[in-house]
């Protein structure tokens, strides 16, 4: 520029105003829009969040196929299937004979509704648009769909409670994290895939509901709650959560009319709502779990009154002792009414589950069907980093930041966040409550951060341009942009390196939530998968073999001995009766087929013809090296029976505290009933009742492990 | 051999009543030869007749007599005649059942016409091809897992005929495998694994030796109780063909259990009459093939393919024993244009009628044609008698369902695998209706969303928040309008600046005062149109926040454009004073800082309002 102000003077003067001028207009032109590019950016990136959510989770379809996963979901299946084919009222009222043998379920009024009833619409609806889909596919598809609809609430959620930048985040989170993929993969047709959406939606709808004191809002915050009643029995930690919230914002100070409105109508009507669901009926009022959503009801009605005494009387001694007094009142009545509900028996105590949700040791001591159930045991930390990767170290930063900007909402997120945390830590089944709430809270830290990052990083754009804008003026501007412009650099290229160690923080975090699924959760665990010694697929169909050759071969009114892990799967897959299922509501059926199990022969066909059995089946994994068989599950046959007949004992079966199951197990051990189909009988399979002996007219199957090759596509 | 003596008893009864019935006819059969082929469980029977007419006038029907206990199991009945020798093209004759009188009991008879009458003192030459189903009883009834399945075969020595037969033979087929037993009977003799009978001259009409063989046959008798075949045409480009199997093996019960060690680790112990795989030939190009039972997808199957055909192997979940059912599904896509025809302005759909599978006999077969929705004037022509109705079928997307043809048939064997035609008529726009359904119905979806959101759907119309919200959005509007109209100017302002530049470039100073003149009328006008708008936001409750940014903003914007003219004024006098470079520069230099300044902060008010 130099040189052209030497040969041509007249031209140097306006040179810079020009180019200026006309690079910052095309700049300001595309400001014009800024507003609706950053909404175009917004829902285009909520719209690939929700498609992603739903693809991610079809890894289980692409390595396997479309089928249903596991345990609970068969059952689910089974009643979703019927609801299709009957109707609703026949759905209501349906008394199912093929469980329980001979007790029989009141299926209708012993399970939780939500999910059947939105497979069956969503398979209605589709069937109403002229989409001839079946009935399987819905349901497989159905978690999936509902954790892509998460991802929305999750982004209206972090929008309430920091930025939609952190609503994106939490989105963007919460659509791959492991923890909650694991229980929502395609095919995992249960309660959860459904309920975590329906929790999320509740919480979101109480907070914007406190934040608005809008009676719309805390309304269908009550109908949210409904449909969590509905879908899942985890329903008893919202009604605990949000007393719980309400209480400390009490303590805090932060009682508002708001505050009183969202709690009064979301209790009140979401009471009455979730009492029209069978399964829960008047466990509102009546039950010890609920009782804390009560108190806190009672609590805000008198803080409305002494509120209002406040303002009328106008006199702080007076309404000091008037406090004093309603205060002793209160607490005494309630204690009084809690006392005599108790003891009358009017407000049943707390149930097993929830003792050992708060106390983890509770359920080893008393209760040992429900410590037999692996997803029951406390969580190991490494699960904790497997499910949630960098949220475990951004879930701190997140709480700094919510602190730091102190609001309803934060504060709500936090306790959310806390609390949930420590129940994953009791029950790893529960890690998935948490998984909300942790996404939630680190999408506060990345986006934060990254706002920060990026606000530091312009504003060093922005610089240069003020530096050779004032340079020439030499004022005190330019002085103190100078002054300012030392440590800039610096700061500047920390930025840019925080920025990259974030952006490569999170790339990882998306390729462990991609490797997670893709490898750990996506089995069916029906069918098994391993690598053949060349490398090929290998495929363990014998689950399913076995139960359609009970569905084909076996008398149609067969009754099927088994243990109740398998419950499930034989009613939906083998279509028979069973003894005992997954729904564990009868310990003491449960307890007398593990006696059956334990025994010595001739008494275990005793207590087997007394039951009616027809078949037992037993699954054995020893010629194939799967370890879930029942000679694995055996202890806890024995611990279970022993639970509800003293006959039974555990060291019977042990040798010096050991377990073995070999030629130096416990004499007991080996003349049982399950070794006695395991090992004595050697290999039989399938035995057919008629064939099999006269005098024992029932048949054990025998589960081997056949390969099954993958057909070549 | 307690059985074999019944039946015996059995057939010395008929062949009692056979010897008192009346034995009239003209028909000689002067050479016969039957070989019956027990090597699967379906039981075919060809025998080759060579007739003569002893009588006087011309003869033109043959009757083909069968025992009732026989002809209850007949699937297939054909007979054809070789026109020349040797290498004729054979003529397929029409047979039918007849009920002629004065024959013995216990007999079915069925009529073959001589297509062109058999005249005096000639003779003709007739195979005669029959096929029965369940004519093999297992013997014994059970058996073990490790045990080969034996079975029991009854028939004639000699051919029932109501005919005298001159000179005959039979030879009977086994499969490889033991012979426990067959009847000895004169001119019988067991040679491998056939057994001839005969040579016999000069029987009379209705001879009859039963015979009763006893051999192990380990093929698994599959049977299909049910067969479901449901063939729906695409006129997209692909016929699907699922078809739902219940099979049950009907060979000798399984006793004893199944032991999977046994079978899988010690395969030559056991299991050799059960069913370990299936094949199945499919057409050339078939695709999107699936193999699934109610329970899911099943894993054991392999498929090849050539251009000739695609050979699916499939395994059942469970090998199938003795007594033993499963069910499953298989499924495959094939391409249009090779079954799909046009004739006579009407199309027509050629495929064929049975099952894929090798020897597998099916009790009720049920072929579903689906016809794409729009299609009439369907009419099937097949070359066996079958049941046949019509229904409808609702699928994706459709209204009125689509039209489907059923035909029904029982006792079906592999050779009823012959192809049959659906002539249909189809309108090619009917393709595109599903389409413009989807297309109409997104159409619909969008248009309701545009619809809702200039709709104002708030219930009360004077309530303090939906007015505010009115308030507020004449506020953002009345913003809006005031960055649009400081854009312009700042355009204006440009406009003035290049206005020196080429000042500076050409030297005109006549057309840079032009610009001017313009620009300034221009920036007149926008000031004129901005006062109302200052005016309302002025007065405006709503826009209290946003007030004094706009407020500053169009102050800022003034304030620029008095010094913009005042350099535009300092140039153009330098120029026309012809000033050096140096003296302008120092003329022009505090307004170019002052411009530049104000323009940044005009820059950072618009951003800021931008934001609000």
């Amino acid at each position: 520029m130099g040189a052209k102000a030497g040969s041509i003077p007249a031209v140097v003067p306006p040179a810079p105003a020009p180019t200026s001028a006309s690079s910052l207009p095309s700049l300001s032109t595309l400001k014009l829009k800024t507003k609706q590019q950053e909404l175009l950016i917004r829902v285009s990136i909520l719209a690939l969040v929700y498609v992603l959510a739903f693809a991610i989770r079809l890894f289980s379809v692409l390595r396997y196929e479309s089928m249903i996963h596991e345990f609970d979901p068969y059952f689910n299946y089974r009643t979703t299937l019927f609801l299709t084919q009957k109707g609703f009222y026949e759905f209501w009222n349906w008394f199912d004979y093929e469980s329980w043998y001979p007790l029989g379920r009141i299926v209708g009024g012993t399970l939780y509704p939500g999910l059947m009833v939105t497979a069956a619409f969503i398979y209605w609806t589709l069937r109403f648009l002229r989409f001839a889909v079946h009935i399987r596919e819905v349901c497989v598809l159905t978690a999936p769909f509902f954790a892509s609809n998460t991802t929305i609430v999750a982004y209206f959620f972090g929008k309430e409670i920091w930025d939609a930048g952190a609503g994106l985040v939490a989105a963007a989170l919460i659509a791959i994290c492991p923890g909650y993929i694991s229980r929502s993969v395609a095919g995992s047709y249960d309660n959860e895939g459904v309920a975590i959406f329906a929790l999320l939606l509740t919480f979101y709808l109480f907070v914007k509901a406190v934040k608005t004191g809008s009676l719309a809002w805390s309304l269908a915050s009550a109908f949210g709650y409904f449909y969590m009643v509905s879908a899942w029995g985890g329903y008893v930690f919202i009604i605990n959560l949000v007393p719980l919230y309400v209480l400390v914002l009490l303590v805090t100070g932060r009682y508002s009319m708001r505050l009183y409105i969202a709690y009064c109508c979301m209790y009140v009507l979401g009471m009455l709502l979730a009492m029209q669901i069978r399964f829960v009926g008047f466990q509102h009022v009546q039950s010890g779990e609920h009782m804390a959503a009560m108190g806190v009801f009672f609590l805000l009605q008198v803080f409305y009154f002494l509120d209002w005494v406040k303002f009328t009387l106008n006199n702080p001694k007076l309404f000091h002792s008037f406090l004093r007094i309603t205060l002793t009142c209160t607490v005494s009545v309630g204690a009084l009414a809690l006392g005599v509900g108790m003891a009358t028996g009017y407000i049943s105590p707390w149930t097993g589950r929830f003792y050992s949700l708060l106390d983890p040791t509770y359920a080893k001591d008393h209760i040992p069907i429900i410590a037999s159930v692996s997803e029951h045991q406390p969580t190991a930390w490494s699960s904790f980093m497997f499910d949630f990767h960098i949220l475990l170290l951004l879930f701190p930063a997140g709480l700094y930041f919510c602190f730091k900007r102190l609001s309803d909402a934060t504060i709500f997120i936090v306790m959310y966040g806390l609390t949930s945390m420590y129940f994953a830590g009791v029950m790893v089944r529960l890690i998935l409550v948490a998984a909300p709430a942790l996404c939630l809270i680190s999408s506060i830290a990345v986006s934060a951060t990254l706002k920060n990052l990026t606000m530091l990083i312009r504003a060093k754009d922005n610089v240069p341009q003020l530096g050779s804008g004032k340079g020439i003026a030499g004022s005190k501007a330019s002085a103190k942009a100078s002054s300012s412009d030392q440590p800039l650099p610096y700061q500047r290229n920390v930025a840019i390196a925080l920025l990259l160690g974030a952006l490569y923080l999170l790339s990882r975090y998306a390729i462990h939530c991609t490797w997670v699924t893709s490898e750990a959760y996506s089995s069916p665990s029906i069918v098994l998968a391993a690598r053949g010694a060349h490398g090929g697929r290998v495929i363990f169909d014998d689950y399913r073999e076995a139960y359609f050759w009970l569905r084909k071969n076996t008398p149609q009114d067969a009754k099927i001995m088994s243990w109740w892990d398998y419950g499930y799967q034989i009613t939906a897959m083998g279509n028979r009766t069973v003894i005992v299922d997954n729904n564990t509501w009868n310990n003491t059926h449960i307890a007398t087929v593990g006696r059956a199990m334990s025994s010595y022969e001739h008494e275990a066909y005793d207590i087997i013809r007394s039951l009616d059995v027809d078949y037992v089946l037993v699954v054995f994994g020893g010629v194939t090296g799967y370890s879930s068989d029942d000679i694995n599950k055996f202890l806890w046959m024995v611990r279970i029976g022993g639970g509800v007949f003293p006959v039974i004992k555990e060291p019977d079966y042990l040798v010096n505290g050991e377990y073995r199951v070999d030629k130096g197990a416990a004499p007991k051990m080996l003349n049982c009933l399950i070794s006695g189909i395991t090992f004595a009988k050697g290999v039989d399979y399938f035995r057919h009742p008629t064939d099999y002996d006269r005098k024992e007219n029932w048949m054990m199957l025998y589960f081997f492990g056949k390969l099954h090759l993958q057909p070549g596509r | 051999m307690e059985m074999r003596k019944e039946f015996g008893y059995a057939f010395f009864l008929l062949f009692f009543a056979v010897c008192m019935s009346r034995a009239g006819s003209d028909l000689v059969i002067s050479k016969l030869d039957r070989r019956i082929d027990l090597t699967s469980h379906v039981v075919r029977v060809l025998s080759t007749l060579k007739v003569e007419n002893a009588g006087k006038s011309v003869v033109s029907e043959l009757l083909l007599a069968f025992p009732y206990i026989q002809a209850k199991n007949l699937a297939n009945l054909k007979a054809l005649h070789n026109e020349g020798k040797g290498k004729g093209s054979a003529i397929n004759l029409p047979v039918v059942e007849t009920h002629p009188g004065g024959m013995p009991e216990g007999l079915t008879f069925y009529s073959v016409s001589l297509h062109e009458g058999l005249e005096k003192g000639k003779s003709l030459t007739i195979n005669v091809l029959a096929i029965f189903t369940y004519s093999l009883e297992p013997f014994p009834e059970e058996i073990s897992q490790a045990d080969g399945q034996l079975v029991v075969y009854q028939d004639s020595a000699y051919y029932l005929s109501p005919y005298v037969v001159k000179s005959q033979s039979l030879n009977v087929l086994l499969p490889a495998g033991r012979v426990e037993s067959y009847t000895k009977h004169p001119n019988g003799k067991h040679v491998d694994s056939e057994i001839k009978y005969g040579p016999y001259e000069k029987l009379p009409p209705f001879s009859y030796s039963p015979i009763v063989l006893h051999f192990e046959n380990n093929n698994p008798f599959v049977v299909a109780q049910e067969l479901v075949r449901e063939i729906e045409v695409s006129h997209w480009g692909s016929i699907y063909v699922t078809e739902h199997y219940n099979l049950v093996h009907k060979g000798a019960a399984n006793k004893g259990g199944f032991s999977r060690l046994d079978y899988q680790s010690r395969s030559y112990m056991g299991g050799r009459s059960s069913l370990k795989q299936l094949v199945a030939r499919l057409p050339p190009r078939a695709h999107s093939i699936y193999y699934r039972d109610d329970i899911g997808n099943i894993s054991t199957s392999h498929l090849w393919g050539d251009s000739r055909k695609t050979q699916l192997e499939i395994e059942p979940r469970f090998p199938l024993f003795g007594g033993w059912r499963t069910s499953f599904t298989i499924g495959y896509g094939l391409p249009l244009q090779d079954f799909l025809f046009v004739a006579e302005g009407k199309r027509f759909l050629n495929i064929t009628f049975g099952c894929p599978f090798d020897e597998v006999v099916i009790d009720d077969l049920v072929v579903k044609v689906v016809l794409p929705e729009g299609s009439n004037e369907i009419s099937v022509s097949v070359p066996i008698q079958t049941k046949q109705w019509n229904e409808i079928k609702y699928s994706h997307l459709d209204i009125v369902g689509r039209p489907v043809a059923v035909l029904e048939k029982n006792n079906v064997v592999p050779e009823h695998n012959i192809y049959f035609q659906v002539h249909y008529n189809f309108n090619n726009l009917s393709l595109l209706r599903e389409p413009l359904m989807l297309i109409s119905g997104f159409l619909f979806l969008f248009i309701a969303c545009i619809a809702y959101m200039h709709t104002d759907m708030s219930i009360s119309k004077s309530s303090a928040s939906y007015i505010a919200k009115l308030q507020w959005d004449e506020v953002q509007a009345t913003v809006q309008q005031v960055q649009n109209i400081i854009k312009r100017c700042l355009s204006a302002h440009e406009k003035l600046e290049t206005s020196l530049q080429d000042l500076s470039r050409t030297g005109d100073v006549q057309s840079c005062k032009a610009t001017r003149k313009v620009a300034d009328g221009l920036l007149k006008e926008l000031s004129k149109e901005l006062k109302p708008l200052m005016v309302f936001l002025q007065s405006s409750p709503q826009a209290a926040q946003i007030w004094p940014k706009v407020e500053e903003l169009v102050a800022k914007e003034k304030e620029m454009l008095e010094k913009l003219t005042q350099k535009h004024a300092a140039v153009v006098e330098c120029f026309e004073k012809k000033c050096s470079g140096r003296e302008t520069e120092n003329r022009v230099a505090p307004y170019q800082q002052k411009l530049a300044a104000l323009k940044r902060e005009i820059d950072d008010l618009l951003e800021y309002i931008d934001e609000i």
